[in-house]
């Protein structure tokens, strides 16, 4: 009871998306912190064996839900899945990936549980709170001990948000992919398989929902996984600025991304979008080009190891998290960077 | 024919925000803003504009919670395409989070009454949460289909449609009624309509409060929120130590150097 849970989500194959994986680790961590167990839900089809993808991340307890309909992903199964074993089990914080199913599954089981849930974390902390509340007539100041901090970015990216939810369990929260690191604890961490009687926590009628066709390609980049990635914002200035980008990304084996004004502006394919609503980078070197540096695009490459920023604004705010900074335009500097790279790599 | 909602919002521009835009509570002082039509319910109200289009007789009603001025979106939508408006508006609904939102939207369609079809946005782009969709369908107790590209059939009895997955895309096929959720990739909305501009310039909306919906004091506004924002603060960006280089020859080409020599690049 009063548990961590971690809502796995479970692609073609039976494969565990790095997301799940990625959400184990933090889990474990918070639950060590709370003195509590890390459990997770797995709801698909043939699950036979999929624990030994998760135990070695340090879970307790693998929930099973097994069953040919519940592959692929439909919302009202595997939402009535979740909020009846919560029901049960009263989890004290539930974590899911801030993918297309945990955005689409994450709103209605907070909907029918009436617990709150925040989008998109980029930390979760374990801390106290202290929250006036109305008592009678008066308000009296309460503590409230070891809550989930669920901290992320807003309205833009402009500013940062701490939110708790004091009252209401569980505490919910998603975070995209690549956000958090994914660690094995200990390669032959052994916890519980208890395999659920699927007909007693989802009525018949929630099969209604059909999946007629489906087509899932592998990712056409490896922006994630890059050791140099060369991204371009809006002071590229067009299509063909971009062009220069992709140039130099291929001489130096580098993936090209972008910031949210250059896929905004279509100059750039939206998937090598990053920052918070985009993919996070830890990239060995970032190199930034006609990028401000909005609080968004910043919470997803700010841990890359060393940041060359490319602006004619020496006041961009990219330029104090930047280890070097090149000011010029980019149609001068872009090309110069690659003359001298072909020239010195030889 | 279709009974077919719309649910719209009017968000602050957020590509254009200030740190004076929030009030020492934390949370954002709207009035002081410029607002748009958030993009996303802008692509629902296409779809509804097309089913409308291939279910003559269908009506389509716009709601929308927020400030009086709030309204506009519902004008915005009837020069486009929809049939009329709602506005729900009330002090006690004020402080919503996502959750104590899409419950006062549910009591709000229930008041309604019969429907087909509840088309919103994935996401407002002030929050980016993508949640209140899904809350909603889940306070009425109806099926969902989020991320949706295209409306491929609609009819009374069944809905066949296109949504974005992550890598990819897959048709679904679910019951009558649902909620849909309109993705930014789906077909961009159609302009204003002169016609209709000249007969709806002065067309009045449904004005509903609190009271109207018969909510719950308990589950709307602060009160009905389980979310609180405990602090909030504008990023300072830690100093680190730079180096400051211009666009010459010389300095570009000993940086090059520098990253090939140490192995970086």
């Amino acid at each position: 009871m009063n548990n961590v849970y971690v809502y796995i989500e479970i692609g073609e194959g039976n494969k565990v998306a790095d997301v799940s994986l990625e959400l184990l680790t933090k889990g474990r961590k918070l639950a060590s912190e709370l003195g509590a167990a890390l459990e997770c839900i797995c709801i698909g089809s043939e699950l036979e064996g999929i624990e030994k993808q998760l135990f070695p991340y340090g879970v307790d307890c693998v929930h099973k839900f097994d069953d040919p309909r519940l592959f692929p992903y439909t919302s009202l199964p595997h939402t009535s899945a979740v909020v009846n074993l919560f029901k049960e089990e009263q989890p004290q914080i539930c974590l899911m990936g801030a993918t297309v199913i945990g955005r689409d599954l994450g709103p209605r089981v907070s909907s029918a549980l009436h617990s709150g849930l925040t989008a998109d974390c980029t930390q979760l902390e374990i801390d106290d709170f202290e929250m006036k509340v109305k008592q009678g007539d008066e308000f009296v100041t309460k503590h409230y001990e070891k809550q989930l901090m669920q901290i992320r970015p807003a309205f833009g990216g402009s500013i940062i948000a701490t939110i708790v939810n004091p009252e209401h369990r569980p505490q919910m929260a998603t975070v995209r992919d690549g956000v958090m690191k994914k660690e094995i604890l200990s390669a032959d961490y052994k916890g519980e398989v208890i395999n659920h009687e699927v007909g007693k926590y989802i009525p018949e009628t929630d099969y209604v929902v059909k999946v007629l066709d489906r087509h899932v390609e592998a990712a056409k980049h490896n922006l994630k996984g890059a050791n140099i990635v060369v991204a371009g914002g809006y002071g590229v200035g067009s299509k063909e600025g971009f062009d220069l980008l992709r140039e130099l990304a291929h001489e130096l084996h580098a993936e090209l991304g972008a910031s949210r004004a250059a896929v905004d502006a279509g100059w750039v394919e939206h998937d090598r979008q990053i920052g918070q609503t985009g993919v996070t980078v830890r990239p060995k070197v970032y190199i930034a080009c006609g990028i401000s540096g909005a609080i968004q695009h910043i919470a997803g490459m700010k841990e890359s190891g060393i940041i060359i920023s490319i602006n004619n604004d020496p006041s961009a705010p990219i330029n104090q998290i930047a280890d070097y900074n090149i000011c010029g335009n980019i149609e001068e500097v872009v090309p110069k960077l690659i003359k001298y790279y072909k020239a010195n790599s030889k | 024919m279709l009974n077919i909602i719309v649910l719209a919002k009017q968000v602050p521009d957020t590509h254009n925000v200030g740190s004076e835009a929030m009030t020492p509570e934390g949370t954002v002082n709207r009035a002081a803003l410029p607002t748009v039509f958030n993009p996303e319910d802008l692509n629902a109200l296409e779809q509804a504009i097309r089913l409308k289009e291939q279910h003559p007789g269908s009506r389509i009603t716009m709601l929308t919670m927020g400030l009086p001025k709030a309204a506009e979106v519902l004008r915005e939508g009837i020069y486009r395409g929809a049939d009329e408006g709602i506005l729900l508006t009330d002090r006690a609904l004020g402080g919503a989070d996502t959750l104590a939102t899409s419950y006062s939207l549910a009591q709000a369609i229930r008041k309604i009454g019969k429907v087909d079809i509840i088309l919103c946005g994935r996401q407002a782009i002030d929050g980016d949460t993508a949640q209140v969709g899904p809350q909603v369908a889940e306070k009425l107790g109806l099926p969902q289909i989020t991320y949706t590209e295209e409306i491929l059939e609609c009819d009374e009895n069944h809905i066949r449609c296109r949504r974005h997955i992550d890598g990819g895309v897959e048709t679904v096929e679910a019951p009558m009624p649902i909620l849909v959720t309109v993705n930014g990739s789906a077909a961009p909305c159609r302009t204003r309509n002169v016609k209709r501009i000249m007969a709806n310039k002065r067309k009045e909306f449904t004005v509903w409060g609190a009271a109207d919906i018969e909510a719950d004091p308990q589950q709307i506004g602060k009160a009905g929120s389980p979310t609180n924002v405990k602090a909030v603060k504008s990023i300072v960006f830690k100093a680190k130590e730079t180096k400051t280089l211009t666009d010459s020859d010389e300095d570009i080409n000993s940086l090059v150097r520098e990253l090939i020599e140490s192995n970086t690049i």
